[in-house]
């Protein structure tokens, strides 16, 4: 049995006194793909960065490679996609300078790159499709582009943990479908990969599992769902289920992919 | 012109220049990050509260330079904590902090006996009555305020261009952004005497504003933007000491703008390459049911026939007249 990737038991977070998550019981296991979902404001985005460290934990214990986070400092092993927003700034910034930025979880201070720092940065780009443009501004790529630039540079750090916080708003049905197969890629080589989302999309046949959030709760834990169903979830009942209904005759996709999971 | 290179073998016009060497490398460097992080006034606000420590200097007969760069460094320090903070007032709060500190000193001088000209010194510059001991200081602070902004220059980066990211690749953010508010403070107080407190944020923002009209990275950006604070301060610096003979041109200004000279220059330069990438962004590949042949055209598109070519997919789309053309075999089709 190997340890659990992610293992946070009774999580609770609060904003400036106000709890925001209760009771979150979360375990990942080792390759295992994640997607989060739930409404707006029902603590999905919260609930990724209470489980990076960016928001701390009121209660509960969350252990990262089986290390208590407190003493976690395996940064490397994590690499995280935020929501975006942060691509460009007040000073131009080539692709190839964003995804670079992703090394410095290999870096010593004051060491310039070295070769294993090129080629993985040269491979990050590869794999999202845009080496061709590493030397651009970032700012004159299209949202899309810019949303799998960020994946690269999440990607350059070789991590074994991904978080991804709504890769695919606001993008593209073209350049979902890219970020569908970075990920698709990622998966195959064994990366664990927790993934917020409103809507699937592309990604859809991708996921292992689904965990439904609703108002700060964890509403369902199993399968996934079809998306007309993550609205409903929690109407079930009050605990996690792991056997749900496998008829989706409204989305094909998923049924499809249900029916030949085991 | 001969009494021009007399005045450049006098020994106070040689330590002005070294002055302005180091001061126009330095501070653009701490600018650059500044500007990343859309904090071009912060260098402008500790410039106020700056006021203050040279002020405390002058009333308690201490150095001026290194009470400015302790009062520079507290507020700096302060202004971080507010922004950290996030206070939806953060600006309201630092404007208070900026006037507090203008105030606050310009009451301490009087207290002190001081004259205004004496003020005056270190809020417009005085670079030709830079002492010994003081280009020894500005050359010391200037060197570690470049070696650490090339030094840590991906650290900073990356701190500067997303903090979660940041942070979740391990970096101490709080270090990283007390770091910057400090090397911030003593740019400050460093180019005191080259441009004075009130024109420092100039020479920390303007060259990058003027670099970045040409670059597409952070790090051609950051080159460029000490390269021409160096210019612009040996240049209004030298420029200053010719016209001398003819009219009093005080160094400080004429440093400003020869480095706002150089924006006006380069920003037409940045506007055309601007609008010149976004006519050849390449058009995007979408599936199209059919397509128009045009049946007679008058001219042969090719290598510099003065149509825009633009690549589209696997091949190249003239824009000629508001439309795309394309070469097909021995005709065009309209894309």
């Amino acid at each position: 049995m190997t340890e659990p990737v992610i293992d946070l038991q009774n999580g609770a977070v609060a904003i400036a006194g106000r709890p925001i998550l209760r009771g979150i019981d979360l375990t990942v296991g080792s390759g295992d793909f994640v997607a989060l979902m739930g409404a707006n404001g029902s603590g999905k985005s919260t609930l990724v960065r209470a489980l990076t460290g960016l928001l701390p934990l009121a209660t509960g214990e969350l252990r990262l490679f089986g290390t208590p986070f407190g003493a976690f400092h395996d940064w490397r092993r994590i690499g995280f996609v935020p929501q975006r927003g942060g691509a460009g700034s007040g000073v131009p910034a080539s692709v190839w300078e964003i995804v670079a930025s992703g090394r410095l979880t290999h870096r010593r201070l004051l060491r310039p790159l070295g070769r294993r720092d090129r080629a993985a940065i040269a491979e990050a780009l590869e794999v999202v499709g845009l080496s061709h443009r590493a030397q651009e501004g970032v700012t004159t790529l299209s949202g899309g582009q810019q949303q799998r630039v960020l994946i690269a540079r999440a990607l350059a750090g070789e991590p074994d943990l991904f978080f991804l916080d709504e890769p695919t708003a606001g993008v593209d049905l073209p350049n979902q479908q890219v970020l569908a197969d970075t990920l698709e890629t990622l998966s195959q080589r064994g990366s664990t990969i927790v993934l917020v989302a409103h809507e699937l999309g592309p990604m859809a046949p991708l996921i292992d599992r689904a965990v439904v959030m609703r108002d700060g709760r964890i509403a369902y834990d199993g399968p996934p769902l079809a998306s007309a169903e993550v609205a409903t979830a929690h109407l079930d009942g009050h605990h996690h289920h792991h056997d749900v209904p496998v008829r989706h005759d409204h989305a094909p996709h998923v049924s499809s992919l249900l029916d030949g999971a085991p | 012109m001969s009494d021009f290179i007399d005045l450049l073998g006098y020994p106070f016009m040689q330590r002005a220049i070294i002055a302005a060497v180091f001061t126009g490398l330095a501070a653009p460097a701490i600018g650059t990050y500044l500007v990343q992080r859309r904090q071009a006034l912060m260098g402008d606000g500790i410039g106020h509260v700056a006021v203050t420590g040279v002020a405390l200097g002058l009333l308690t007969h201490a150095s001026p330079t290194w009470t400015a760069v302790v009062v520079a460094v507290l507020g700096a320090v302060l202004i971080e904590v507010i922004r950290e903070r996030g206070h939806t007032n953060g600006d309201v709060a630092l404007a208070l902090l900026f006037y507090g500190g203008l105030a606050g000193g310009v009451l301490l001088t009087g207290l002190a006996g001081q004259s205004a000209n004496r003020l005056n010194e270190f809020l417009f510059g005085a670079i030709t009555t830079t002492s010994r001991t003081d280009v020894i200081v500005v050359m010391v602070l200037a060197a570690v305020i470049v070696l650490v902004c090339v030094g840590l220059a991906p650290q900073l980066f990356a701190v500067a261009q997303d903090q979660e990211f940041a942070r979740v690749a391990g970096l101490n953010i709080r270090f990283y952004n007390v770091l910057v508010a400090v090397l911030a403070a003593v740019t400050v107080t460093v180019a005191m005497r080259t441009v004075g407190l009130l024109l420092v944020s100039a020479l920390m923002v303007v060259p990058v504003a003027t670099s970045q009209q040409v670059t597409r990275s952070f790090r051609s950006t950051l080159g460029a933007a000490m390269v021409l604070g160096t210019v612009a301060s040996t240049g209004g610096l030298l420029l200053s000491a010719y016209t001398s003979n003819y009219a009093r041109v005080a160094p400080g200004p004429t440093i400003v703008l020869v480095a706002l000279a150089g924006f006006v220059i380069a920003w037409p330069v940045g506007v055309f390459l601007r609008s010149r990438r976004r006519l050849r962004q390449p058009f995007p590949v979408v599936e199209v049911a059919a397509h128009e042949v045009i049946d007679e055209h008058p001219h042969d598109h090719g290598r510099d026939c003065g149509h825009v070519a633009v690549e589209h997919g696997d091949h190249v789309d003239y824009v000629h007249g508001g439309h795309r053309h394309a070469v097909h075999g021995q005709h065009y089709d309209e894309h």
